[in-house]
């Protein structure tokens, strides 16, 4: 079975942070755990037809955020950091945090209604997995 | 770095239409998207990589050889589709198989099968029954299975219906795998470039208006909305590609686009109301107007 992603082209994401979220999202559920062998970047490329170049910058990022690790010649790995994914997750809801609280000053919420919306929406379900 | 592909200066003149001064290079290993309108001169750069045609002036090497003086040698290495290629109706799609394979020591009949089979063709029946998008596919099969170094594909998507143009990228993806093998394709389709290509050009008029990595190309576009009035500024800012007034709101498209970009636009005034990116389809129309009306 080949690793493979499932990317789109017509989603406001670009290929490469869709590519660096769905690494996390595996690395983060264990199915790609600790020291396990990346799909090289012109497999992924291939697989999931998308440029090499993107992959390539794809595979950066997540060296740079300490995800994986490449060894020359013999590819990239997990990362033996289990903290890496979620200080990766933790960084975009920091940001999304910022961008919700200037919405909500654009649109001139008292933070006690930001606070009741933000409850209301915790106890939605969940509608990813 | 080796490269797949170099030209230099290269100028061809075709009665009425010109390419001017075309620079470009591929590196082995890569995937370069050619994105023009009718008669931007696609076609005409692709002949001369070929070697069907001989520059004015200027330098074409294909595979670090000489074009069109090292066609015989470098022909071998180069899968080339596009209308030009004519195949024959009377004989069945196996006849063309066998024929390049006696031509083609790298023939591959096990891709070849797999191909027929994931392209939907039978090899029994006969060219001429074939619809537009079969006989497309088929000269794709029969390029596709020698396994050449370097693919030369004018608008191997044009005309597909979207199975068979998911198909056909598919295919063109198995390519990606290796590593010496390059490909130059051109489409008006900028969808289909988007994905698969590491480089992007773009061809207007004869030029070469702009070239870089798709990741660069994508980076650096943006669009801008933001609240405000349009000074006179704005106009003379060397990395905005256009602008549009829809009070109370300003559409600003850039070819520069970093924090210091948004900053500037902070510093005059504006409110900044989304930044979002750009599809290289918009990019390239944004790119081309800006060209015309300079």
């Amino acid at each position: 079975m080949s690793d493979e992603l499932v990317l789109s082209s017509h989603s406001s994401t670009p290929m490469y942070a869709q590519i660096v979220e769905q690494v996390v999202a595996k690395v983060m559920a264990g199915q790609w755990p600790a020291g396990y062998l990346l799909p090289s970047i012109r497999e992924l490329a291939s697989n999931s037809q998308v440029s090499v170049i993107t992959v390539k910058r794809a595979y950066m990022e997540l060296e740079h955020a300490g995800i994986i690790v490449t060894q020359h010649g013999k590819g990239s790995f997990v990362a033996d950091r289990p903290e890496a994914s979620r200080s990766m997750l933790e960084a975009e809801f920091r940001t999304q945090l910022t961008g919700l609280i200037a919405t909500a000053r654009k649109l001139g919420l008292e933070p006690r209604q930001v606070r009741k919306r933000v409850d209301e929406a915790l106890l939605q379900p969940s509608d990813t997995s | 770095m080796s490269l797949a592909i170099a030209l230099h200066g290269v100028r061809k003149q075709y009665g009425e239409f010109a390419l001017h001064d075309v620079a470009l290079t591929l590196p082995l290993g890569q995937v370069m998207g050619l994105v023009g309108v009718n008669g931007a001169g696609k076609s005409t750069l692709m002949r001369l990589l070929v070697g069907l045609v001989r520059a004015d002036s200027g330098t074409v090497d294909v595979l670090g050889k000489p074009m069109p003086d090292a066609q015989v040698e470098v022909k071998q290495q180069i899968g080339y589709a596009s209308d030009d290629i004519r195949l024959y109706r009377g004989q069945s799609l196996r006849w063309h198989m066998d024929l390049i394979g006696q031509i083609y020591p790298a023939w591959d009949e096990t891709y070849a099968q797999d191909l027929l089979s994931r392209f939907d063709l039978r090899a029994s029946q006969k060219l001429g029954g074939f619809s537009h998008g079969q006989r497309v596919k088929a000269l794709l099969l029969l390029i596709f299975a020698r396994h050449p170094r370097l693919l030369l594909l004018d608008e191997p998507t044009t005309g597909l219906d979207p199975v068979a143009r998911a198909e056909v990228l598919g295919a063109l993806a198995d390519v990606l795998r290796d590593e010496e093998r390059s490909v130059l394709f051109s489409s008006h389709n900028t969808a289909d470039i988007e994905q698969l290509a590491d480089s992007i050009t773009f061809l207007h008029g004869g030029r070469v208006v702009a070239s870089d990595d798709r990741e660069s190309f994508l980076d650096r576009w943006r669009r801008i909305l933001c609240r405000g009035s349009i000074d006179t500024w704005l106009g003379e800012d060397p990395g905005i590609a256009s602008i549009r007034e829809s009070a109370p709101f300003i559409e600003i498209k850039t070819h520069a686009f970093d924090e210091s970009f948004l900053h500037g636009l902070r510093h005059r005034g504006l409110e900044i109301v989304s930044v979002e990116p750009m599809a290289l389809e918009d990019i390239f129309v944004t790119t081309v107007r800006r060209g015309a009306n300079p």
